[in-house]
């Protein structure tokens, strides 16, 4: 259990995917300006990244590992994530609509999105169980959104500042995110020393 | 000359990382040593390269509807090929790019190219376009890492530089400094760039997240800020 609660904490905190791993930068730079959008994506991406691991984990395990097949990991997990997000957004549409209205626009993006192959990746890697790969894609996600959430709220007052001309526009979004990436580096040693 | 014009503009003019802005997440992870931007740099090459001969090659077999699964399929063949002879040749160099390795896959670069360029031009030219972007982000990641290995971490390829390395900033090898670097760099483009900006941001064609993607203004008004200068 302290097992899982350490994964959950470390994935959201300390090895948080865009602030720390880099992963998902595309949607953290591009969809953060309001905090609406900014809210949607990462929910979806909390979504896929629970579904996708669900798929992609027992695959490698049951399918590629006892085949020897391990090489193609790269390729099956890309093609399984396009194909999952596919269906997800049919299967939304066609049952839950009002969902399915608030997700819909960001789902078919976020098959390219580093961070989902990324996770289901490294869990893989980590040798994770079943369960605590699930516990950490949890945790990525929701590490996920409380960077956006977090961001968006640092775009929105950076709006009406004067910035120099060249730093206009992605310059300065780059060094908020920097600023904003260093409170999270408070965090390291932090739950190790909880639990330790 | 218009093969050298087509070679040089991936380098400069359309340079993918600094101009252009995509693949951020490669850039921003592996530029924290010199010989791992290189890496990366050299194997983000070689697919794209190969990437964009290939689907120049196959344009007119692959369907309209279904182009985009079928470039990622091929592309993620490319990067499997790049990942097994990485593994076999230098697994040192595995070993630190580690998970940056298959994510190529999903880099915007290769997909933008090959949406943009390569589905629309001859196999000789898509490759000369592939090799220039290749090498344009290559000299990209080699200089954000010689900024930050430098003074980040006082050596250069591993060797110590004296006087650096008593008093190297080491927050610039760290997540924040990479986002600072990367910030600083594009803030110079900007002021220092003879480029006439092209209206719409020519990165964003071939990005799926174009749709909502709001750095497409933000960088624009960036490009028009620095031309009235």
């Amino acid at each position: 259990m302290t097992k899982l609660i350490i994964i959950l904490l470390s994935a959201v905190f300390i090895n948080n995917y865009v602030l720390s791993r880099f992963l998902g930068i595309c949607p953290f730079l591009g969809v953060s300006k309001k905090l609406n959008s900014a809210t949607g994506m990462s929910l979806a991406v909390i979504f896929v990244m629970l579904i996708a691991t669900a798929v992609t984990w027992p695959i490698q395990m049951y399918l590629l590992n006892p085949y020897g097949l391990g090489y193609l990991q790269t390729i099956v997990f890309i093609l399984v994530i396009a194909a999952l997000v596919q269906l997800v957004e049919i299967v939304l549409k066609r049952y839950v609509p009002a969902l399915h209205k608030s997700l819909g626009v960001y789902l078919p993006l976020i098959t390219t999105n580093c961070a989902v192959l990324g996770v289901t990746i490294l869990n893989i890697d980590e040798g994770y169980t079943f369960l605590e790969a699930m516990v950490n894609s949890l945790g990525s996600g929701l590490g996920f959104f409380l960077a956006m959430v977090m961001f968006s709220g640092v775009r929105s007052t950076m709006e009406d500042s004067d910035i120099p001309e060249s730093f206009k526009g992605l310059p300065i979004t780059l060094v908020a995110a920097a600023i904003t990436s260093l409170s999270f580096l408070g965090f390291g040693g932090v739950i190790e020393n909880l639990f330790g | 000359m218009r093969t050298l014009r087509n070679f040089s503009k991936g380098i400069i003019k359309e340079n993918p990382v600094l101009v252009l802005v995509l693949g951020t997440c490669p850039t921003l992870a592996t530029s924290t040593g010199v010989l791992n931007a290189l890496g990366m740099g050299v194997a983000a090459t070689l697919v794209l390269t190969f990437s964009n001969i290939l689907i120049s090659a196959l344009r007119k077999v692959i369907p309209d509807k279904v182009r985009i699964p079928c470039y990622i399929v091929l592309i993620a063949g490319l990067v499997t090929a790049v990942q097994m002879l990485v593994k076999a040749f230098a697994p040192e160099l595995d070993k630190s790019l580690g998970i940056y390795l298959p994510l190529i896959v999903v880099n915007c670069i290769i997909l933008g190219r090959a949406e943009m360029y390569a589905s629309k031009n001859k196999v000789f030219d898509s490759a000369v376009d592939g090799l220039g972007m290749g090498v344009g982000f290559t000299l990209a990641l080699f200089l954000m890492a010689t900024i930050r290995e430098i003074f980040g971490n006082g050596t250069f390829c591993g060797l110590e530089i004296p006087g650096l390395k008593e008093n190297h900033i080491s927050i610039l090898t760290m997540a924040p400094g990479g986002f600072f670097v990367f910030g600083l760099l594009i803030a110079a483009v900007n002021k220092f760039g003879k480029h006439k900006p092209k209206k719409k941001h020519p990165g964003c064609a071939g990005c799926p997240q174009a749709e909502i993607c709001q750095k497409s203004d933000t960088a624009g008004d960036g490009e028009e800020a620095a031309s009235h200068d």
